[in-house]
């Protein structure tokens, strides 16, 4: 009996719900303003697709209308991976605690 | 690279976004956790590179356009002042969003550079999962785009609402469905352009109806939609860093909306129909002139605090409009040498964000382990001298407790009314975005500071 590869990605969906669902809820309520910045920061892996549609076009016409889609969104993308990831860490930076020295 | 191994490598990356998560469960892992993320990013995109393998001409324009993101969003990340957070954290959304539009465009036109068939002919899941990627990025799009002005002050934070909005609404996701199921029937590029422009407007008018106040649950909405909409998208590449990470941000959204919602004992339903307190203003807002009101100015606050032994500080959005957070840390320290106990009580819904009270804070130095959540200290007010309210309001209402006509009623609120004394620094005796008056204002106990929320703390600390 074949399955199809689908149900394989499928439950790795599922899975990944229900790992989301568990770790999310073990986040502070204090550190829930990075929680969103660093979201999304990881969701703009979709860069990924963006690369192999801007890798797409041949030699002779590097830029093709699908290609231009592609090149856009990996700019549309890096300005998230960036500006998420140092958002957050600029954040995470600043959470301290009492100082003991007093 | 052969497909099986960069497969692993993908796997990796989504185990990093795991961790990267994970690490958020506390502030001392936190810094680590992001790393994480950051390595789990890089593997991702070498990955690509590696398995495509293609290093000629086309490569060096990725760079470019690589970096010119880069650049932008590096330079948006060093230069964006902490109270501007929600608005930040709209954009990127949309960013999200249409990243996803265009890559589900850019497999449309070119199906053969992903490997789902041909154009005219492209394999009926991978068709649904692209269609389904590209309606939902297009709907965080333009919804956050709407979030975004509103969180601005470019448009106006009250709800919009229209006669047959909701009919226009369920209409239009109904055509959703069945463009979707057209498109996989005919595969009509004409279709695929109608589907993505339904999907952008009705972005648009989901978001249009609600108000300023409700935004912490459209933000966690849509950052729940910006990752199914990648989900959507990694099922059709076959990728699993993607789907990983959809699936990820997705319950996180879902989840932080769940805790909004509850944070304002109203169901996720009713924010999202939205309109709220636009009708209730005229009822309660006609007696308010003739309660008599105890206001004071800064020396009488200073006073109050310097003769108490221990003060609960409840920040709200008045103090991010005001940048009052630095002010506040000032006068903190002050009152700190006179030995006074200080704490920090946060509701759920303060701010125009999950957790923007606490990010203000944190940016003015204070302490995290000085802050608290509703739950763990509202029993601390009765013995408490001095409630500091410093632009909350209506996470304050008693109403919410007592009177069921209120339409906040059943809303878990703080108890500042149980303290000694409260202090309340406010503009004006304005109503807050409910529309509901505050007892609070006219109770026996209770001093109202008029007065923008930096230029009061700064008064009281010289007067301390």
């Amino acid at each position: 009996m074949e399955i199809d590869p689908f149900i394989f990605r499928l439950s790795i969906f599922i899975l990944s719900i229900f790992i989301g669902y568990y770790v999310v809820w073990s986040v502070t309520p204090s550190l829930h303003t990075p929680l969103m910045s660093v979201t999304n920061a990881i969701s703009s892996v979709i860069i990924v697709g963006a690369i192999i549609a801007g890798l797409a076009g041949n030699s002779e016409s590097i830029f093709n209308t699908s290609s231009i889609f592609g090149f856009l969104a990996i700019s549309l993308a890096a300005i998230n991976i960036f500006g998420g990831f140092l958002v957050t860490q600029r954040m995470l930076q600043m959470y301290k605690k009492k100082k003991k020295d007093k | 690279m052969s497909g099986n191994l960069s497969a692993i490598f993908y796997l990796i990356s989504g185990v990093l976004f795991i961790l990267a998560l994970r690490g958020l469960s506390s502030p001392e892992t936190s810094r680590q956790g992001n790393l994480f993320g950051v390595l789990g990013m890089i593997i991702a995109i070498t990955v690509t590179f590696l398995s495509i393998g293609n290093f000629s001409s086309g490569f060096v324009y990725v760079l470019i356009f690589l970096l010119i993101g880069g650049l932008i969003g590096a330079y948006i990340a060093y230069k964006i002042p902490m109270t501007a957070m929600p608005e930040l954290v709209a954009g990127f959304h949309s960013l999200v969003g249409l990243a996803a539009v265009f890559v589900a465009i850019s497999a449309f036109l070119n199906p053969e550079a992903f490997n789902l068939g041909s154009t005219g002919n492209i394999k009926f899941g991978s068709l649904i999962e692209m269609s389904i990627g590209a309606s939902v990025g297009a709907i965080t799009f333009s919804g956050s785009i709407i979030a975004f002005l509103k969180l601005q002050g470019i448009m106006s934070g009250s709800p919009i609402t229209f006669k047959g909005q909701h009919p226009l609404n369920a209409l239009m996701l109904i055509s959703i469905i069945v463009l979707t199921y057209l498109l996989c029937s005919n595969q009509s590029s004409n279709l695929f352009w109608i589907l993505l422009a339904v999907s952008f407007l009705i972005g648009f008018l989901l978001i249009i109806p609600i108000g300023g106040a409700d935004m912490p649950v459209v933000i966690s909405m849509l950052n729940s939609y910006s990752g199914w909409a990648a989900a959507g998208i990694g099922f059709t590449l076959e990728n699993s860093a993607l789907i990983i990470t959809g699936a990820l941000v997705g319950s996180s959204g879902a989840i932080l909306s769940y805790i909004m919602c509850k944070g304002m004992n109203r169901s996720f339903f009713n924010v999202i129909l939205g309109g709220f307190g636009a009708t209730e203003q005229s009822s309660s807002s006609q007696n308010k002139e003739q309660k008599p009101v105890k206001s004071g100015n800064a020396e009488d606050a200073a006073f109050l605090m310097k003769n108490a032994s221990s003060v609960i500080i409840v920040p709200g959005y008045g103090m991010a409009v005001a940048q009052a957070q630095h002010a506040l840390r000032e006068m903190v320290d002050t009152l700190k040498k006179n030995d006074i106990k200080i704490s920090y009580a946060i509701h759920p819904v303060a701010g125009r964000m999950p957790g923007h009270m606490n990010v203000l804070l944190a940016e003015a130095n204070v302490p995290y382990d000085e802050i608290f959540e509703l739950e763990e200290i509202n029993n601390n007010f009765a013995n408490t001298d001095v409630a500091f309210v410093i632009g909350a309001n209506d996470v304050t209402n008693p109403a919410a407790k007592t009177d069921p006509q209120s339409p906040i009623y059943g809303m878990p609120v703080l108890d500042v009314e149980k303290c000694k004394s409260v202090l309340f620094v406010k503009r004006s005796l304005s109503p807050g975005y409910a529309g509901i008056d505050n007892d609070l204002f006219y109770k026996e106990n209770t001093l109202m500071l008029f007065a923008d929320a930096k230029k009061m703390t700064e008064d009281i600390t010289k007067n301390l």
